[in-house]
């Protein structure tokens, strides 16, 4: 058609012509093209409308779950025992960093952090799933919060938030009961596909109540739209629907207390349980050393776990629950109670001259030079094993356990706790089946004077304390609930109950093995019985002196008054070289429960010797650690929070004012403020 | 026209002069939401450079038809040195660079070549004896004028313009006469070519362009984010778009170069569909009233150099609207009167003030059918 001109050759005339066709296929086309470009806009305009609409929304607005406040743990007062701080805070999801090392490097600058610290970012970083947000830092001061905020656009992956930090007042001695917060792991992630896990700055429970109540204290989070720029700069906000704080948990642990028990431990290494013989209630569960919580909640670094890791007195495990000991001694009231039971007259004696013919083997008793005649009685308060070799014999291994079983020794209790440890209490058929071997007489001997294969934990022992002081089958409470329960009654006679009791008061406050825990209050007599297990055989060590490890656990079980029991508890040292290690903390104890401020007064002496609270030494000692480390580490800002006052065992001591009107206190100078929107610079 | 209009106003082309204004305005409203609600930085300096450039064209009506006739290959040539001195500059200078530093402007040469080449070759065929049309002396020489400034173009590296001078330069080698079964072959040997050219011509950065136009959704956050955020802005305009100044899109920095190559989803956006029809019916009354001031000239250089201009003009609306609406790969090619920049606004200028030109010339000696 066009240009087929080559048999005439071409004229001006016939290029004018086949300009003019050619010309108008090039319009024509060039029509097309702009129609087929009208036909596309209206396609996406109109076609695709919504779908781009959805997108273009999506782009401009950030959907971000604001996360709940935690509900707070408190204690029967009413006091937190842990509760929440609002802070600004920093974290980094590694997945959108573009630039690691310099993110890293300029996060570091703005926040001033140490080499130490900066390792441990990065270390945290890289052990990170990508999704999972990393603290870096949390407590920021206003102006490096807001220098973070102006330079995000250069820090993809970085957010800053307001939010809330957890907050123990107490610190180490609350550790090992209410347990610490983290970011949620990639398996809790997994198991629970709840999208504020991965929320920066997000904790959940991970260890103790903050674990098992995790549910409850969670709350309902909140939303917050904002209209945000390509790079992530939020412009506006666009809605926002408030948080539901989780709900309280208030527990049955008397906060002062706790931290009182906590820091009477000192230097050693073990628990104190305190309970309400009546109700049942758990006033202290203390575990020590410890760590501190707000230290996890915080996001632990890499050489304080590494402290916390290494010491052989295992911070990280709550003893209380988990720790088990041979109970010795501690376990001869209730053998006794066994006795009784079965018939034995308690006024019916033995020649104790210091040790014990059973079979082939000779038995020994503690006190080698022998206790003369003993009866029941004196078998407790001076406490002779020949006592209890011999009547052990004659009445035989089932009642015995049978008693310990009914006392709470190996026994779970249905608290509200991770894990609980129960020990155990050996009988013939328990040994047939453990170990396929018949029951033998000195298996016997050996379990009435708490040694062998028995084994419990200091939970147990209040529990036991509690059920001989009361006669009723008392069950430890965690969690307040305020209606008056009476426990069922053991069928023990009164007599024998006085007996036992008597026996026991005996022990501190007659000829007893515990003189020196009288308790320096006129009118309050505590009853109690001491106990040393060994942990090695008498030809490796003498269990009083000798590396640490090898030395005997002290323990002591009691409860006050003695006459009319009120508080029961038992008290284990571990390695303290015998029950003088354990009966003074229980006589401190119950002192600063009757009179806070003579008890205070004790501790106070005995901080100034061993060099600062239970918290301060912690510091000193991670300073010290690090330093060998060869590390830095600068002091923690000291918080002079009056939120402090509320629960450590200077609060009671310092104003004796009615609980009441404390607790009020408590709730009014809430920090649970709502949470406002994050200023950003236009 | 009208009688009480005075008559050197009524002999100004206003059909194209009229949407070319609106044109204009409404590219430095959208310029001036570009800017987030202000004059500055885009839409002020867009209005200034049309009226300097106005004046320009006004000045190029005045031109006769010997002047722009013996101008043709000193223009060409002088053009060609300085891309040659700008491919210098760079080499020296350790870099690509495409302008020249003249002080108050920076000339880019390669956009005064797509004119040029068109100018040149409108005077080469009108030389040229018709009988010559089919022979090797009309192909030759012009693919010479053609292939030298490519080359020159392709090295700094700009596809996208060395593509335009092509255009530009074939479409006039078409209505110049050439035999149909060139260009067949031609195209066929570019079909060939092609894939070749793709995996051996282009650097990297470019064969991406092409493999994420083809499938924009493969790496959304990468090259192909441009294409799909233009989609989103354009579809999510609707029918009436978002309102003015109410472009989420070009507001909160998600569509790319909002002011330049993408000025179009900016406004589709802000403006929906009929914004949209508006720009491509005010783009179809400019090119339709050149081809008819082409049709209507009555000298074989007249006809080719006002085709040739409206070719250099529609190439840059419908490169341009396709890249923007997905249909083809992001080359860098602004859309004329709209986007924001210089150099493009001159270059379009030249074609319209030369098609002025050439309609004062038809009006002062209409066509008589003879083409001389």
């Amino acid at each position: 058609m066009f240009g087929n001109g080559s048999q005439p050759p071409p004229s001006s005339t016939s290029l004018k012509n086949t300009y003019d066709r050619r010309s108008f296929v090039m319009g024509t086309i060039g029509a097309g093209v702009g129609m087929l470009l009208a036909g596309r806009m209206a396609y996406l305009a109109i076609a695709e409308n919504e779908k781009y609409e959805t997108e273009s929304e999506s782009n401009r607005v950030n959907l971000t779950l604001i996360p709940p406040r935690r509900g707070w743990l408190l204690d029967r007062d009413g006091a937190p025992l842990a509760s929440n701080r609002a802070d600004f805070r920093v974290d980094v999801i590694p997945e959108r960093m573009s630039d690691k090392e310099r993110t890293i490097a300029v996060l570091g600058e703005v926040l001033g952090m140490d080499a130490t610290a900066l390792q441990d970012l990065t270390d945290k970083i890289d052990k990170a799933r990508g999704f999972q947000p990393v603290e870096v830092g949390a407590g920021l001061a206003y102006e490096q919060f807001a220098a973070i905020s102006v330079r995000l656009p250069d820090l993809p992956g970085v957010v800053p938030q307001r939010g809330f930090s957890r907050f123990y007042p107490t610190g180490p001695s609350v550790g090992h009961l209410i347990g610490y917060v983290g970011p949620a792991s990639a398996e809790e992630y997994e198991q629970d596909r709840n999208p504020l896990l991965i929320t920066p700055g997000y904790k959940i429970g991970k260890d103790g109540l903050e674990k098992q109540f995790e549910q409850q204290l969670r709350g309902v989070p909140g939303a917050r739209r904002v209209e945000v720029t390509a790079s992530g700069r939020i412009v506006r906000d666009l809605e926002t629907r408030d948080d539901v704080q989780g709900e309280a948990v208030q527990l049955t642990i008397d906060g002062p207390l706790q931290d009182y028990a906590a820091r009477r431990i000192g230097l050693e290494s073990g628990s104190v349980v305190v309970m309400d013989c009546d109700t049942g209630d758990l006033l202290c569960m203390a575990s020590m050393p410890s760590f501190d919580p707000n230290s996890f909640s915080d996001g632990i670094g890499r050489i304080e776990y590494g402290m916390l890791r290494d010491d052989e007195r295992v911070p990280l495990r709550n003893k209380v629950l988990k720790g088990l000991y041979p109970p010795g001694s501690t376990v001869k009231p209730m053998v006794s109670m066994a006795f009784l039971k079965e018939g034995l007259d308690p006024e019916e004696t033995v020649f104790c001259g210091g040790g014990l013919r059973v079979g082939n083997r000779v038995f020994g008793c503690w006190n080698r030079r022998g206790h003369g005649t003993v009866d029941m009685a004196k078998g407790i308060y001076q406490s002779c094993d020949v006592y209890f070799y011999h009547f052990a014999q004659r009445i035989g291994m089932d009642p015995i356990a049978l008693m310990a079983r009914r006392m709470g020794m190996g026994m779970e209790f249905p608290l509200p706790v991770v894990s609980q440890f129960y020990g155990t209490v050996p009988d013939p058929a328990w040994k047939q089946e453990k170990y396929g071997r018949d029951w033998a007489t000195f298996d016997t001997v050996n379990a009435t004077i708490g040694q062998g294969y028995m084994l419990s934990s200091p939970l147990q022992l209040a529990v036991m304390s509690a059920r001989l002081a009361t006669g009723r089958d008392v069950l430890p409470q965690l969690l307040l609930d305020k209606t008056s329960k009476r426990y069922p009654s053991f069928d023990f006679s009164n007599e024998h109950l006085n007996y036992i009791r008597q026996a026991m008061s005996d022990v501190v406050n007659g000829p007893g093995t515990a003189g020196r825990g009288r308790l320096p209050l006129p009118d309050i007599l505590m009853a109690g019985k001491t106990g040393t297990a060994q942990v090695v055989s008498l030809n490796v060590s003498d269990g009083r002196s000798g590396p640490w490890k090898y030395r005997d656990h002290g323990l002591f079980i009691f409860f006050a008054p003695f006459d009319k029991p009120k508080y029961a508890g038992a008290v284990v040292i571990e390695h303290g070289g015998g029950s003088g290690a354990a009966y003074p903390i229980a006589r401190d104890v119950m002192t600063f429960l009757f009179d806070p401020q003579k008890g205070l007064e004790a501790l106070d002496a005995l901080e100034r010797q061993w060099g600062g609270t239970a918290q301060e030494r912690l510091e000193h000692k991670y300073a010290a650690y690090a330093a060998e480390a060869g590390e830095i580490i600068r002091p923690p800002p000291r918080r002079d929070e009056e939120i402090f006052d509320r629960v450590d065992a200077e609060a009671r001591a310092a104003a004796l004012q009615p609980v009441t009107e404390a607790t009020d206190a408590a709730v009014n100078r809430s920090e649970n403020e709502d949470n406002p929107p994050v200023e950003t610079a236009p | 026209m009208n009688g009480i209009v005075p008559t050197p106003i009524a002999r100004q082309p206003w059909r194209l002069l009229i949407p070319l204004f609106v044109l204009v305005g409404f590219g430095a409203a959208v310029l001036f939401s570009a800017a987030g609600g202000n004059l500055q930085p885009f839409a002020a300096s867009h209005l200034v450079r049309f009226a300097v450039f106005l004046t320009m064209a006004a000045i190029m009506v005045l031109f006769n038809r010997e002047f722009v006739r013996f101008l043709a290959y000193p223009a060409y040539a002088i053009v060609l040195v300085l891309l040659v001195a700008v491919e210098a500059i760079g080499a020296m200078g350790g870099g690509s660079q495409r302008w020249l530093e003249l002080g108050f402007m920076r000339l880019q040469p390669s956009e005064l070549m797509k004119p040029a080449i068109v100018l040149v070759l409108a005077k080469f065929y009108s030389t040229l004896p018709p009988g010559m049309i089919a022979s090797w002396r009309a192909l030759i020489p012009s693919g010479a004028l053609i292939a030298m400034p490519m080359a020159l173009v392709l090295m700094q590296p700009d596809l996208g313009t060395a593509l335009a001078i092509a255009f530009g330069g074939a479409v006039v080698m078409f209505l110049a006469g050439l035999p149909m079964r060139w260009f067949v072959a031609g195209g066929a040997a570019m079909l060939v070519a092609a894939p070749l050219a793709f995996f051996f011509g282009l650097k990297e950065y470019q064969q991406r362009r092409v493999t994420t136009f083809l499938d924009p959704e493969s790496d959304p956050l990468g090259a192909g984010y441009h294409i799909t955020q233009s989609k989103i802005a354009i579809g999510s305009g609707g029918l009436t778009g978002k309102g003015f100044n109410e472009g989420s899109q070009s507001h909160l920095d998600y569509l790319p170069e909002p002011h330049t190559d993408f000025v179009f989803a900016t406004m589709a956006e802000e403006w929906g569909l009929f914004g949209g029809l508006l720009v491509i019916g005010i783009f179809a009354m400019i090119l339709s009233w050149g081809l008819r001031v082409a049709r209507s000239s009555n000298d074989r250089f007249a006809r080719l150099l006002a085709a040739g201009m409206v070719a250099t003009i529609f190439f840059y609306v419908a490169i341009n609207l396709m890249m923007v609406m997905g249909f083809a790969p992001v080359v860098g090619i602004p859309l004329p009167f709209m986007s924001h920049g210089g150099s493009s606004m001159m270059t379009n200028m030249i074609c319209i003030g030369s098609l002025m030109m050439i309609n004062r010339w038809n009006r002062e000696a209409p066509s008589h059918g003879i083409g001389r």
